[in-house]
């Protein structure tokens, strides 16, 4: 329900990272940490990624989930946090780029 | 992110607590700030500005660069009454991000083909509040006209510190609801945070004004409101 009161525990990411973690997975969590113009989600979105790229939330709408999930996988193996941008000036922006023109920060970091 | 960080803000999450997530973009370290925690200097300052407007971003402070992700519980909004008011009521709150819940022992009133999508209680107030407690993000808005069903939700609104408490009445009304609730324990203090009569001074007349007048006291007060858990709860 929109709006609800209450937390959507099955769809939560910050919840959903605490049971993959419980469950003994290693995880990821990526975080919007600045937007600039028009970007689908705003500050403080999250994506939570396992070791196995299975993914909960979203930080872009579907735009550059599949570059997050990639990077948040070597983000587990080294455990060492990564600062990723993305925007339409991007090199890469057909491919992962933001369609809508905006630009996002993205902070990716291991749980533990 | 550190793993004991992300339960407890999970367990202030589901509390319905609001909870600062700070993080050292440099180092990554992080930590939870709570509603009244005392931190000091520009990043006190940020974190409380943080509270107020629920929006997270990254701040300068102490020649580092922290990131606050705000998580404020979702608030809403508590009407006791199934009257005309609250039938305008509950849709406007509900797009205005405020969701509704109708509490009315009055079954014929509190029927749902008078509140079609509204959360919509037809018993006393005294029973559904101890299932479902307020909060300080919950608004209440006693709008019965009937002491019988308003008084103790008034009184439990400012025993939990409803971010907005609200009540029907003219000034002679209230000035007799005033000696009930200090009969009833309420302190001259807690009493003085109802807003009574209810609704912002814009002049309304038909109910469904009267609901706009009282939706946009909820959002003032709301947007408005300080961090008056500071140094009140230890």
């Amino acid at each position: 329900m929109e709006n609800s009161i209450y937390l959507d525990e099955a769809r939560d990411p910050l919840i959903i990272a605490e049971g993959w973690m419980k469950d003994g997975k290693d995880v990821a969590i990526a975080t919007v940490v600045e937007t600039w113009g028009s970007a689908p989600r705003p500050v403080g979105s999250h994506l939570v990624i396992d070791a196995d790229g299975n993914f909960h939330g979203s930080v872009s709408g579907g735009c550059v989930e599949g570059a997050v999930v990639t990077e948040a996988i070597d983000v587990i193996g080294s455990g060492k946090a990564r600062m990723l941008e993305f925007g339409v000036a991007d090199e890469t922006a057909w491919q992962v780029g933001l369609s809508c023109g905006g630009r996002i920060k993205v902070y990716v970091e291991r749980l533990g | 992110m550190d793993p004991y960080v992300l339960k407890t803000l999970n367990a202030e999450r589901r509390a319905r607590r609001a909870a600062i997530l700070v993080t050292d973009l440099g180092d990554g370290r992080d930590r939870i700030v709570r509603e009244g925690d005392p931190v000091a200097g520009e990043l006190g300052a940020a974190i409380a500005r943080a509270f107020r407007t629920g929006n997270s971003g990254s701040v300068e402070a102490e020649g580092r660069t922290f990131f606050l992700n705000a998580h404020l519980p979702q608030p809403r909004l508590v009407v006791i009454g199934a009257v005309h008011i609250s039938q305008a009521l509950a849709p406007m709150a509900r797009i205005a991000g405020y969701p509704v819940e109708i509490i009315d022992p009055r079954t014929a009133f509190a029927t749902p083909e008078r509140f079609p999508d509204v959360v919509l209680h037809a018993e006393w107030p005294q029973d559904v509040l101890a299932r479902q407690p307020l909060d300080s993000y919950t608004a209440l808005a006693a709008v019965t006209h009937d002491p019988k069903i308003d008084d103790f939700a008034l009184k439990a609104a400012l025993d939990a510190r409803c971010f907005y408490v609200g009540a029907l009445g003219s000034r002679k009304t209230h000035a007799k609801r005033v000696e009930r609730l200090l009969a009833l324990g309420a302190s001259a203090d807690q009493i003085a945070r109802i807003h009574a009569p209810i609704g912002l001074d814009i002049g309304a007349a038909s109910p469904a004004e009267i609901a706009v007048a009282v939706l946009a006291q909820t959002i003032h007060a709301f947007r408005s409101r300080g961090l008056e858990a500071k140094g009140a709860v230890a």
